[in-house]
């Protein structure tokens, strides 16, 4: 079986986030850009399976602009066996995303897609359940667990107030929590053979879809700032702050 | 036309989130509806008819959605949608999951989690873990909204709504619910608690999160933590507070041994009061604190406990 895994270039998770000054976005010049933290766990979930001999190939996509083919790289080195690249210039709205995924699936026929729960840039959480929309397949979305079958797949959910544990028929997608498994790091052969594994480059014409955003961006800005306040110096005195300044005990 | 909003409950209670997007909803305009999809979830459907402003209560009470299982939510409501401009669900874990399908099935981008409602097509919405907010306008047509519940006021009482049953849609047969693992606890959860008290990795086990137990019954609170200490395995992951936990907004927030990370930050900033105990004076979750004890948490917590039975709680 096939195990399909896009991934997406974001701004690096410890860089701290600058708002431009016209108020048009954030600013990603000279910015560090990684894979987002949650396709890493991706990744890393298909690779186990093609290392215990349950999935046969795993190809990674990734939907952006040219240097996304370093993203693809980086997941070719965990263990990826090819890359797709579908470029694209400016930002790509998640059901775009789910489009032009849902195309790549219908040709590549896989049986599993395993993507991030949302994405660090614009926290959206949309793609992996819209893409299992447009395909009619079930989904196990924010998944702490697989317990992957012939035909069907458990999968223990990260829900509000504990876990869930769902059974999907497969074809499926999963989108991947943080406790599902921790990624590897690329040792260098293998980042040395990654760069010889094929990147397949598209566009999204190529697959029918018109990737113009719908949601227009009127504006970004920075939330507003909390201040520090004061230092008290007994549990006494907290208490009392909190109980007659305050007012909330 | 008119919004719907799809209940978040258990089939016993209606949940506060729901109030708060009927408030949400009622701001984007026209009568507002409720969906109540559950199993023998009549009580739920009473309290959903009493909220202000809401005009119908909707339910399709059938076993196939007992546990709100993402691929029955999208046919059912996707066989009410056509009466709507907009679908409102708060943005849990179950407004996350089957909202996205209702968006793509109807061809429309989802608005994930505003926080706020400019116009009837225009709303904020937080990005980059709340680092930076986009004001965003949906194109013409039937609007897919989730709604972070800590920016809205929870509808009031008061109101006497027509509920109506609906006929549960097509059953795709594409999943099933398997089971559940919920974590007990007497205390209110961390997203509608008015007080939380959480922990973070200066606790050094999960045996001294015992310590915030006996602090939050006093206080009523919810006990959190930071991913540090569930990283850690102090405690399970459904106390993580923060960008890829819960993001909560109580009335008062004690960080207890907590650094402050920019993770962290992103799920409790927006609480009203904040108070920090750390033994590190230059830890960064000073800079949000409104009141801030540089203390060993393990000298201060017995110590807040004394005081506040001294205090009568």
């Amino acid at each position: 079986m096939k195990v399909l895994v896009p991934v997406k270039r974001v701004i690096d998770y410890n860089v701290k986030v600058r708002v431009k000054p016209d108020q048009t976005g954030v600013d990603l010049a000279n910015v560090k850009m990684s894979m987002n933290p949650f396709d890493e766990i991706s990744v890393e979930e298909a690779v186990r399976l093609k290392e215990k001999g349950k999935a046969t190939e795993v190809i990674a996509v990734s939907i952006g602009p040219a240097q996304a083919s370093e993203t693809l790289r980086t997941a070719l080195a965990m263990g990826a066996d090819r890359g797709i690249l579908v470029k694209t210039d400016g930002e790509v709205e998640p059901l775009a995303v789910a489009k032009i995924l849902k195309a790549i699936c219908d040709a590549e026929q896989p049986t599993l897609v395993i993507t991030g729960k949302q994405a660090i840039d614009d926290d959206s959480n949309q793609t992996g359940q819209m893409l299992a929309a447009l395909l009619g397949w079930p989904q196990g979305t924010f998944a702490h667990k697989l317990e992957l079958g012939d035909a069907s797949a458990q999968i223990e959910r990260e829900i509000d107030g504990g876990l869930q544990t769902v059974e999907v028929k497969l074809p499926a997608v999963m989108t991947v929590d943080l406790r599902l498994n921790e990624p590897r790091y690329a040792s260098l052969p293998n980042i040395m053979k990654a760069k010889k594994k094929p990147i397949d480059e598209k566009s999204p014409s190529d697959y029918g879809v018109d990737v113009t955003p719908r949601l227009k961006t009127l504006k970004v800005t920075e939330p507003e700032k909390r201040k520090a306040g004061v230092k008290v110096k007994t549990v006494a005195e907290l208490l009392d702050k909190l109980k007659n300044e305050a007012g909330v005990i | 036309m008119a919004s719907l909003v799809i209940a978040e409950h258990d089939n016993k209670t209606l949940k506060d989130s729901t109030a708060k997007v009927v408030t949400a909803a009622g701001q984007v305009g026209g009568p507002v509806h409720i969906l109540v999809a559950g199993q023998g979830c009549d009580a739920v459907a009473q309290a959903a008819s009493k909220l202000a402003g809401v005009e119908k209560v909707l339910v399709a009470d059938d076993a196939l959605y007992a546990k709100m299982v993402a691929e029955t939510m999208e046919t059912l409501i996707l066989s009410l949608a056509d009466k709507y401009d907009a679908l409102l669900a708060p943005a849990t874990t179950n407004g996350k999951n089957y909202m996205p399908r209702v968006a793509a099935k109807l061809d429309v981008p989802q608005v994930s989690e505003i926080l706020s409602v400019v116009s009837a097509d225009t709303f904020v919405r937080p990005i980059y873990a709340g680092n930076a907010l986009a004001t965003v306008q949906a194109p013409a047509g039937k609007k897919v909204i989730t709604v972070r519940t800590t920016t809205f006021k929870p509808a009031g009482e008061g109101g006497s709504a027509a509920i109506e049953k609906v006929s549960a849609a097509a059953d795709p047969g594409l999943s099933k619910f398997v089971g559940e693992e919920l974590s007990k606890s007497e205390r209110p959860e961390l997203t509608s608690a008015k007080i939380i008290i959480s922990g973070g990795r200066g606790m050094q086990s999960g045996e001294n999160f015992h310590m915030l137990d006996a602090i939050a019954d006093k206080l009523h609170a919810a006990v959190g933590a930071s991913r540090a200490a569930v990283d850690a395995g102090f405690v399970p992951n459904d106390y993580q507070v923060g960008q890829t936990g819960k993001v909560v907004a109580p009335d008062l927030y004690i960080a207890v041994g907590i650094s402050g990370a920019i993770q962290h930050l992103a799920g409790m900033k927006d609480s009203k009061v904040i108070a920090a105990i750390n033994k590190d004076e230059e830890a960064p979750i000073f800079q949000v604190a409104d009141y801030g004890l540089v203390a060993d948490l393990f000298k201060a917590i017995p110590e807040m406990n004394e005081e506040l039975t001294k205090l009568g709680y």
